[in-house]
């Protein structure tokens, strides 16, 4: 069984978010870029022990993204991954990313595609369903514990007010979130092997993009608190009804 | 050249979010010159009742035990089947748990480009959209240009208005083809999180959180007694919900879910980033904490420094007496 995990390269979760040129691009001035947390601890750790469990025998990271990204391909390498590919383009979009990801999925015959639940930086949470539209796979999103056995994989995912245990068979695609796995820290060998493991670059398919990104702008703070005494929360109570309308 | 708008029916009514999805179908068919056309899938004529309300002309009826299980092979197979009877270039879903499968599968088979998550109405531009969404996980929005010639769009639940007027919309049964489609995922068992009659916390529009402030799981009580009080969810920070004194459907969060409740109460915890990023798009926030440095305050419309101990049962207490006189 051959697994592949897509991994994004975004700022980390302490970032102060700046825009530039004219607020047209993110600004990457002093970020610490990371793998996606959804990426990392859930979906490539997941595949990881799916892999030391002897029930999948290649482990690949996907990436779309220019040369800059390789330094967190190689933490993803550094964890337990066997080799990366990259496409080397700047993405406009999930759709793009997707079809990059779907392309080599299916010239290369993976089993197992899987992404986090949801990128941090875009919070668009569609690439897996995107992958699964263009490969006809089945897609089982919000993934929260995943085990294999043959070409079957058990999977228990989040739904509206609940929790559902499904089947399937491979090939197919799951967006994995909290629950699925415990975040690893790489150890000084798996960083040592990760600087010769290959990271494959390949061009991106040239379609014009659906949906790109015109302009950016931060979200304006709360201006400022109302502070009431601990001895009189009637007040509050009065403030949450007759101002704020929520209650 | 309609707009075709997917309703969700759960546990026998139409679902908030999709009402909200129809009104905002409504009013860029207008925008557009054209209408908003509903497809439901099993609905019955109080709901598509309702449907018309919101401000669908038409409603589209699918029926089949297929559906039943918002498998997005199927729902996407017949949306895409009545996008093209329609001529549909706008198509709009939730942005919750079936939209987030069903929006992106469409995009891909009808190479439609998709906003996921827009958070406002979109401004036309000629052929093209431009469509507001949250990124940097609501720290920032972003304008997206949809290019495509099909667009679709899904909204953040509980960010639209529901406006329900006297409109009767045109009910028509419509049959899918379903031929040589078949989904390869089996349900094998359903359990449901939904605790003590508590409202889903994606769906909440008032919620109760607390964090690492309350000291153990068994101080939990005045929690759910001010969350019952209100009529509220409730909700936790992470460090809880990995110490397992909560369940981890609880965590609000970056690395948890964000909500947009209309109120977000949160109490002993300090408001870390990733917190914030789960809770920044709640309309109201209000923050009881013992420490007045504790970041939250910044993010917060009302605020008290205090004990929860003291303060928590005094408010259910206050809100108690609120709801008796009103």
């Amino acid at each position: 069984m051959k697994i592949l995990v897509a991994i994004s390269n975004v700022p980390d979760t302490t970032t102060k978010i700046a825009f530039s040129d004219n607020d047209t691009k993110f600004s990457t001035q002093g970020v610490q870029f990371i793998i996606n947390p959804y990426d990392e601890w859930y979906a490539l750790v997941r595949a990881l022990e799916l892999k030391e469990a002897g029930k999948a025998t290649a482990v690949t990271l996907f990436h779309v993204g220019l040369v800059d990204s390789e330094a967190t391909i190689r933490k993803g390498l550094a964890l337990g991954a066997d080799d990366a590919v990259r496409v080397n383009a700047e993405s406009p979009d999930s759709f793009f990313v997707a079809e990059q990801i779907a392309k080599y999925a299916k010239d290369n015959a993976y089993d197992l595609i899987l992404v986090g639940k949801e990128t941090i930086n875009y919070n668009g949470s569609s690439v897996g369903g995107m992958i699964g539209g263009l490969l006809d796979f089945p897609f089982v999103s919000l993934a929260t514990k995943l085990d294999v056995n043959g070409n079957t994989a058990t999977i228990e995912h989040d739904i509206d007010g609940g929790i559902q245990v499904v089947e399937c068979a491979t090939p197919l695609v799951i967006s994995c979130s909290k629950g699925m796995a415990e975040q690893r820290i790489p150890n000084m060998r798996g960083i040592m092997a990760a600087r010769t493991k290959p990271i494959t670059v390949v061009e991106a398919t040239t379609d014009a993009p659906l949906t790109n990104i015109k302009s950016f702008a931060l979200t304006a703070g709360r201006t400022t608190c109302k502070y009431i005494d601990a001895n009189n929360v009637e007040e509050l109570v009065s403030l949450l009804h007759n101002e704020a309308k929520v209650i | 050249m309609s707009v075709l708008v997917y309703i969700e029916i759960a546990k026998g009514k139409v679902k908030k979010a999709s009402l909200e999805a129809t009104n905002y179908a409504a009013q860029i068919a207008t925008q557009l010159g054209t209408s908003a056309t509903a497809i439901a899938f099993n609905a019955d004529a109080a709901q598509t009742e309702e449907i018309g309300k919101a401000g669908a002309k038409k409603v589209l009826v699918v029926k089949g035990d297929q559906y039943k299980n918002n498998d997005a092979v199927y729902l996407s197979a017949a949306i895409e089947q009545a996008a093209k009877a329609e001529g549909a270039k706008v198509i709009i879903t939730s942005f919750d748990v079936t939209g987030k499968s069903l929006a992106p599968r469409l995009s891909a088979k009808l190479k439609a480009g998709l906003v996921a998550g827009a958070v406002d109405y979109p401004t036309v531009n000629g052929n093209v959209l431009e469509v507001k969404k949250n990124v940097f996980s609501g720290k920032a929005t972003a304008i997206y240009t949809i290019n495509s010639d099909v667009k679709i769009i899904s909204l953040m639940p509980n960010s639209f208005p529901v406006k329900l007027s006297d409109n009767k919309a045109e009910v028509a049964d419509f049959a899918v083809d379903l031929n040589g489609i078949t989904s390869k995922i089996v349900i094998k068992e359903t359990k449901s999180t939904d605790t003590a009659g508590m409202i889903p916390l994606p769906e909440a529009e008032l919620v109760v959180s607390a964090g690492r402030g309350l000291k153990g799981p068994e101080n939990w009580g005045i929690i759910e007694d001010l969350a019952k009080a209100i009529g509220a969810t409730t909700a936790c920070s992470r460090p809880v919900a990995d110490m397992h004194w909560r369940p981890h459907h609880e965590h609000v969060g970056q690395t948890g879910i964000a909500i947009r409740p209309n109120l977000y109460i949160a109490i002993g915890i300090s408001g870390a980033i990733q917190h914030l990023a789960g809770v920044n798009g709640s309309k109201t926030i209000v923050v009881i904490n013992t420490d007045k440095e504790a970041p939250f305050f910044k993010s917060a419309d009302y605020g008290i420094i205090g004990d929860a101990f003291e303060v928590v049962p005094k408010l259910t207490e206050a809100i108690k007496k609120l709801k008796a006189n009103n």
